[in-house]
């Protein structure tokens, strides 16, 4: 198993090391340690590696994932998770501004509390946040679900498109076009998939209320203008 | 971009290393911003006096005999110790006497700060340069800010380079870019105020001493910015005593913060931190839009 410690070797040695895995490799399992609150640790992974952080990082780890299995132990900073596209991103402490920005795919869970604009433009991607959420989380959210087993802060789902919002704790207020929607059988079917696959077992489905969109905004409307 | 830190020591042992641990902080975050560097640093206070913090473009014409010049025209001795472009003017008399004799007998002097235990060192160049041209590594205090800026409001100068110092051992660092500076720049010149550049951190700096001087507390000025100051900003503010943090409501500018029983941190991004000693107990959390933190010693 390789072991990166980034006190001692550039960050450009682990995410080569990473991106030049050869096919058919046994030896996926990576260590990486002292991070230092480093930016960029783990991007671009396009196969099924595990990489196991042990420390805080800085801006976009995991940045553009695509197959790999992160488990960040301690927190992350701004972007974490950015544009992701497949596997799993798992972040032990808090994850700064905009966890999952525009992610495409795959699964991001922040087992601490998430800043502001927690899966702003998500695109495909699932988010689970075991603690709290910042303001204008999932703006403009395109696809996937987010999962909130805490609070939300101001603007939730502002100008929200098709995402589905999972919250079982407050929410601030709503965003833009964003309403609470019935929870249905199959969201409770979709929820109780996505708290197990986060580790998330100790709460039921039913303690959640769904958001999403009015789909209002969709098109130009004068009666609307004042929410464009 | 921009980068803050500051560091408000809780435990007096660590007095000594104040300077090296700022100056580690600020070299971190060079890459946030190569324009301009600069320190404030609060020393122990020496002997009641005051000092204030000047900068020459022509140091070794201004510096030399100028302690004997201001001793006189004083009538108190007076002390000055140069360090680079930057010296530090102290004696018995309160700091707009000094400030007002140094100008006298050195007309191209620049004021960098004023008070009992302030010293403001910045400069242009990038964080390394500006920490070793002044020894910083070397100061001791009880609590200090750093700045590395990338300019967007205002020239690349050394008045415009952070931390900016309005009133006596006050100062302020700032990341962002406020879009009323102008008006609340009018506002406060009719105050009485007076501003050495056109940057827009300057205007936060001095809306601080104007709230302080109209009798608020450093929480109270703090809580005044989210009223009064429009556009993004995290400011980082040092007093005589205390130390703070506010975020605008949307907080668009990172932040980090850190406290041990020894400590209290704070850094544009947690690399800042992370050879602070015992920063792997410490608490760290981001702090939340719109909302004041402050200590006092």
């Amino acid at each position: 198993m390789p072991v990166i410690d980034l006190a001692r070797e550039p960050l450009r040695a682990l995410n080569g090391a990473l991106h030049a895995l050869p096919e058919g490799s046994n030896d996926t399992h990576f260590e990486v340690l002292n991070p230092q609150g480093l930016h960029a640790v783990a991007v671009g992974i396009d196969r099924p590696l595990t990489v196991t952080v042990n420390g805080n990082v800085g801006y976009y780890c995991g940045g553009m994932n695509q197959d790999g299995v992160i488990t960040v132990k301690g927190s992350a900073g701004p972007g974490v998770g950015e544009n992701m596209m497949s596997g799993t991103i798992v972040v032990k402490g808090d994850a700064s501004q905009y966890a999952g920005a525009t992610g495409r795919g795959g699964l991001l869970v922040i087992e601490g509390n998430a800043s502001s604009r927690c899966g702003i433009s998500m695109k495909g991607i699932d988010i689970v946040v075991h603690g709290d959420i910042g303001h204008m989380s999932a703006f403009m959210a395109q696809s996937g679900n987010l999962v909130v087993l805490g609070d939300a802060g101001e603007a939730l789902g502002d100008s929200i498109y098709e995402a589905r919002l999972f919250v079982r704790g407050s929410v601030k207020s709503l965003g833009a076009d964003c309403i609470e929607k019935e929870m249905r059988p199959e969201h409770l079917a979709l929820l109780a998939g996505l708290l197990e696959r986060a580790g998330a077992t100790h709460v039921r489905p039913e303690e959640f209320r769904r958001y999403g969109s009015a789909r209002k905004l969709y098109n130009f409307h004068i009666d609307n203008v004042d929410a464009y | 971009m921009c980068g803050i830190v500051g560091l408000f020591l809780k435990d007096k042992g660590m007095e000594p290393q104040l300077g090296a641990l700022l100056s580690d902080m600020l070299v971190s975050l060079t890459d946030r911003g190569p324009d301009s560097a600069g320190i404030a640093i609060y020393g122990a206070g020496e002997g009641g006096g005051a000092k204030v913090t000047v900068q020459s473009a022509r140091p070794e014409v201004d510096f030399p005999g100028l302690d004997d010049a201001l001793s006189v025209s004083l009538r108190t001795p007076v002390t000055v110790t140069v360090k680079a472009n930057h010296a530090v003017v102290a004696g018995g008399v309160d700091g707009a006497a000094l400030k007002a004799a140094a100008a006298a007998a050195r007309p191209g002097l620049r004021f960098m700060s004023e008070g009992q235990a302030i010293e403001i060192y910045k400069e242009v160049g990038l964080p390394r340069t500006v920490v070793d041209r002044f020894g910083l590594a070397g100061a001791a205090g009880t609590h200090g800010i750093g700045h590395t800026r990338m300019a967007t409001e205002s020239a690349v100068t050394t008045m415009g380079a952070h931390p900016f110092s309005t009133g006596p051992d006050q100062c302020l660092v700032h990341n962002g870019s406020l879009s009323n500076h102008n008006n609340m720049r009018r506002e406060l010149i009719r105050k009485g105020l007076t501003f050495e550049t056109e940057n827009d951190t300057e205007v936060a700096a001095a809306y601080i001493s104007a709230r302080l001087a109209e009798g608020c507390n450093l929480g109270e000025a703090l809580e005044g910015t989210l009223q009064d100051l429009d556009g993004f900003f995290t400011f980082v503010v040092g007093t005589r005593h205390g130390f703070g943090v506010v975020r605008d409501p949307i907080a668009c500018k990172p932040a980090v913060m850190a406290e041990t029983g020894r400590y209290v941190a704070f850094g544009s991004e947690y690399r800042a931190m992370a050879r602070l000693p015992g920063i792997a107990e410490a608490r760290v959390w981001e702090p939340e839009p719109a909302r004041v933190y402050f200590w006092e010693h």
